[in-house]
Parts: structure tokens; C-alpha cells; sequence
């Protein structure tokens, strides 16, 4: 059952995402300041969407790890923490391969640009800190406590690094960007295949973590035997 | 039951009270005498204060010490010696309760992990602005820096920045204390954490250090500062319990 709604989410994405690069690359027009590198942003941003949606759902499932003591939450954390990782990591890629071509650099110290990747450091300390940890409830448990402690300090990043310095184009959602209604509705309608595939990812992910229990499982029991 | 004669019966504000001063006097107690066992063996301090003077005198030699670079640079060349030194006093604070099993007696003693906790902060901080205290003296000194003409923001600053840093640090000492790589992973778990907290310190440590004033725009830093401590010292006693015992 499980397996079945992987493969539909996957092939889902797949039939969404060739038609919405159909869309971006042969439909949209360019556009007029920028040219046809600004079609990057309908990866760019809903990778970051994702991203964030990610490490929200980490922060929740850790939580509940800690109020349940059930490993499965934890599983869930480490799967969806990895997941959007993958996603700021597409992010910070995407932004800089149009930084490159905008402002003619890879990389400024711009607040959106740090906030990132400020971001992807913890939560890649995260990923660390498990790979440190041998017992499987020990490690759930101090990673839990990390990813609440990461989770409460992101806001914070992002507002300390906004009063920093910002350069990065005016954000398009509460930001005061603006944008063509059809860049919207293509923007929109690329998160959908690019939300299924993180859930497919963090299925698949889920499944090898419970795959790793059974070993474990089995293999003290041949321990004991 | 009745109460004895001469003393008030309990009443849920009183018992309250008394537990409230328990939760003080059991920190105090902890951080007495972590302090006490410090200065008696000094391990961590005299490697702190050791790493801090050659940090400071290294920097020495990657940049020019004239008054316009030392302008630019000297709020994160304080801040990178104060955080690295933290992490060896950090590292030390709950390790130094491994032999013996000394841990498992502290968490086996009738006070509670937030106690436990607060205490173990409350002593690192202490040590902090002890070896910082040497550090900006040795600054002052090396790089020609009249910060005493602001010493009062400066120690303000400094202490809430030192609070920041301890109170995660000591958090994330007791989450590491059992782990193969505790040394490593502790600098790489707060660092990334503390980049708000440190960003604000070292943006007010810059004009402070040189003994200028503050412009009244840089209160945002002040407040963010004040903010951070607020946040992570709340959540660090709520989680002390999970992060000591489980």
C-alpha cells in the first residue's frame, strides 16, 4: 500500500514537472530585465518552500519524539530533516548559479544568501551529531533536543541577518516583490511536483530507517543467541 | 496533619516559595563547587587563558595592528577568542564528571536536572568572563585599544554575549558528554546556533573596543542580544531534564 502511493506520488511529479518545464521553457516569455535566466526562480523558491516545510515538520516530529518516546517519530525527523536539506541545498545551488549571471558573482553576504546557508549548517550538524551517536534512543534523544534548538533558532537568524545587510531581490511572498500573475500560477503549480517528490524522498528515507531497526533488531538477537 | 506549634501550616504560595529557593540554593551549590574544583586544579582555565593570548597574538601577524584595520576587525577577533576559548571550558564542564562516575551521582542527587543545569552555566559563565577579562586586558595592550573608556557597555556586552554562549554551550556539554567525538562536535553544534548572538556581540564589541560610544542605532544589537539570552535560557532549563537524563 505504502509502496503503491510512492510510486504515484513519483510518477505524479514526473508527468507535473514535464509539463510545468514545458511551460517555463516554451510558453513563458522572457523576462524583460532579467532574460531567460529568471526562469530559475520556479525551482529557487518552491525548493526553498519545501526546504523549510522540511525542517518545520522536523521540528514538530522531534517534539513528539520527546513527549512519546516512540522511535518512529524519530525516524520521521531524520527522514524529512534530510529531505529538505536536499532542498535548501538545490536552493543555495540555483541562487547562486543566478547570482552569477545577475550581479556577475557566486556568492555576496547578502541576508537571504547567509540565512540559508546558516541553516543548512545546523541542520547538517544535525545529520552529524546522529552519526556520532551509537545507541539508537540515545542518539533520538539528543538529536530531538537539537533539532528544537535549531528550529527555535532559524526565526532569529533571519532576523538578525535582515537588520545585517540585504541585497537579495525583494522577496515575491510578503515582500513587496512583485511579479505577472502567469509567473504566479506557474511558481504555485511547480511546488506541487516538487513538494511530491520531497515526499516520496522522505518515504523512501522512512522505509530504509525502519529497514535499519529490524537489522538492529535482529542482529542483537543474534548476539544473544 | 497538623502543623507543629509555633509555624505556620503550609500553604501552596509558601511551599512555592521554598521550592523556588530550594531551585537557587541547589544551583548556587553546583556552581560553587564546580568553580571551587576549577580553581583548585585550573585545567580548563590556564588552557583557556593560555589559547586566548596565543589566538590574540597570532591575529597579530594576519593583519597589521594599526588603528584603522584594528577598527574593522576587533569585534570578531574578541568574539573568535572568546568562542573558542568557551568550547575548552565548556568541553571540560561536564566531562570533568566522567571518572568516578561523579555524573551519575550529581544526576542521582535529590535537586533537579534544571538545578544541575543552571548551576554548571552559572560557573562557566563565571570562568568565561574571568578569561575574558585577561583576554581584553591583553588586547588592550597588544593592539593599542583604549577600550576603557567604555569599560561599563563593554563588560554589559560582553556578559550577556558570555551568558549566550554558555547557556547553549553548557546545554549542548551535557548532550555530547557520552560521545566518541565530544570535542569536535561540540564547536560544530553551538557555533552554527550561536551566529545571532554572536553577529549582535561582535557588531557592538567593534566601536566598544576602541572606547567609542555607541551609536543609538545599535541598540537593535542590545536588544537582539538580550532577546537571544531570554529565549535559549528558558528553553535550556525546559530541556535540561531530556538533555541530563532521558
Amino acid at each position: 500500500m505504502r509502496e503503491k502511493m510512492l510510486i504515484v506520488f513519483c510518477v505524479l511529479a514526473a508527468i507535473l514537472l514535464a509539463y510545468n518545464l514545458y511551460v517555463i521553457l516554451l510558453v513563458l516569455p522572457d523576462e524583460a530585465a532579467q532574460g531567460p535566466i529568471f526562469r530559475i526562480i520556479f525551482f529557487h523558491v518552491p525548493a526553498a518552500w519545501t526546504a523549510f516545510l522540511g525542517f518545520l515538520a522536523a521540528a514538530v516530529a522531534s517534539v513528539l519524539y520527546l513527549v512519546r518516546k516512540d522511535l518512529r517519530y524519530d525516524a520521521f525527523a531524520v527522514a524529512v530533516t534530510e529531505v529538505g536539506l536536499a532542498f535548501a541545498a538545490a536552493n543555495l545551488v540555483t541562487g547562486m548559479i543566478w547570482a552569477r549571471i545577475i550581479w556577475g558573482i557566486w556568492w555576496t553576504w547578502d541576508a537571504r544568501l547567509t540565512s540559508m546557508l546558516v541553516c543548512w549548517l545546523l541542520y547538517a550538524g544535525y545529520l552529524m551529531l546522529r552519526h556520532a551517536v551509537e545507541e539508537p534512543t540515545q542518539r533520538a534523544r539528543i538529536a530531538a533536543v537539537f533539532s528544537i534548538f535549531a528550529s527555535v533558532d532559524v526565526p532569529i537568524v533571519f532576523f538578525s541577518i535582515r537588520w545585517w545587510r540585504t541585497q537579495h531581490p525583494q522577496p515575491v511572498v510578503w515582500g513587496g516583490g512583485s511579479m505577472d500573475p502567469a509567473y504566479w500560477n506557474t511558481l504555485f503549480l511547480n511546488w506541487v511536483p516538487l513538494l511530491l517528490l520531497g515526499l516520496a524522498m522522505a518515504g523512501i528515507r522512512l522505509r530504509q530507517e525502519r529497514r535499519r531497526r529490524e537489522l538492529e533488531a535482529l542482529r542483537r538477537m543474534a548476539h544473544a543467541l | 496533619m497538623t502543623a507543629p506549634a509555633g509555624t505556620q501550616p503550609d500553604t501552596a504560595p509558601r511551599v512555592a516559595a521554598r521550592a523556588r529557593r530550594g531551585f537557587l540554593r541547589s544551583a548556587l551549590t553546583i556552581a560553587a563547587k564546580d568553580l571551587r574544583a576549577e580553581l583548585r586544579t585550573k585545567e580548563a582555565l590556564n588552557a583557556s587563558l593560555a589559547f586566548s593570548v596565543v589566538i590574540l597574538l597570532l591575529f597579530s601577524f594576519a593583519f597589521d595592528p594599526t588603528v584603522e584595520e584594528t577598527r574593522a576587525l576587533a569585534g570578531g577577533l574578541l568574539w573568535l577568542v572568546f568562542a573558542f576559548a568557551g568550547a575548552l571550558i565548556l568541553n571540560r564542564s561536564f566531562a570533568r564528571e566522567l571518572p568516578n562516575d561523579c555524573l551519575d551521582a550529581l544526576i542521582a542527587a535529590p535537586i533537579s536536572a534544571s538545578a544541575l543545569y543552571l548551576g554548571k552555566a552559572l560557573a562557566n559563565w563565571l570562568l568565561l568572563m574571568a578569561v575574558e577579562a585577561v583576554s581584553l586586558a591583553v588586547f588592550g595592550v597588544f593592539y593599542n585599544a583604549p577600550w576603557t573608556r567604555q569599560w561599563w557597555p563593554l563588560a554589559g556586552v560582553v556578559a550577556l554575549g558570555t551568558w549566550a554562549l554558555t547557556v547553549v554551550g553548557t546545554l549542548f556539554s551535557a548532550l555530547t558528554v557520552n560521545l566518541r567525538l565530544r570535542e569536535l562536535m561540540l564547536p560544530l553544534l553551538v557555533y552554527p546556533v550561536l551566529i545571532p548572538a554572536l553577529l549582535a556581540a561582535i557588531q557592538l564589541c567593534g566601536p566598544l573596543a576602541l572606547g567609542e560610544p555607541l551609536a543609538s542605532d545599535m541598540m537593535v544589537w542590545v536588544r537582539l542580544l538580550v532577546g537571544f539570552d531570554l529565549i535559549f535560557t528558558v528553553l535550556a532549563l525546559m530541556l535540561a531534564e531530556t538533555a541530563l537524563v532521558g
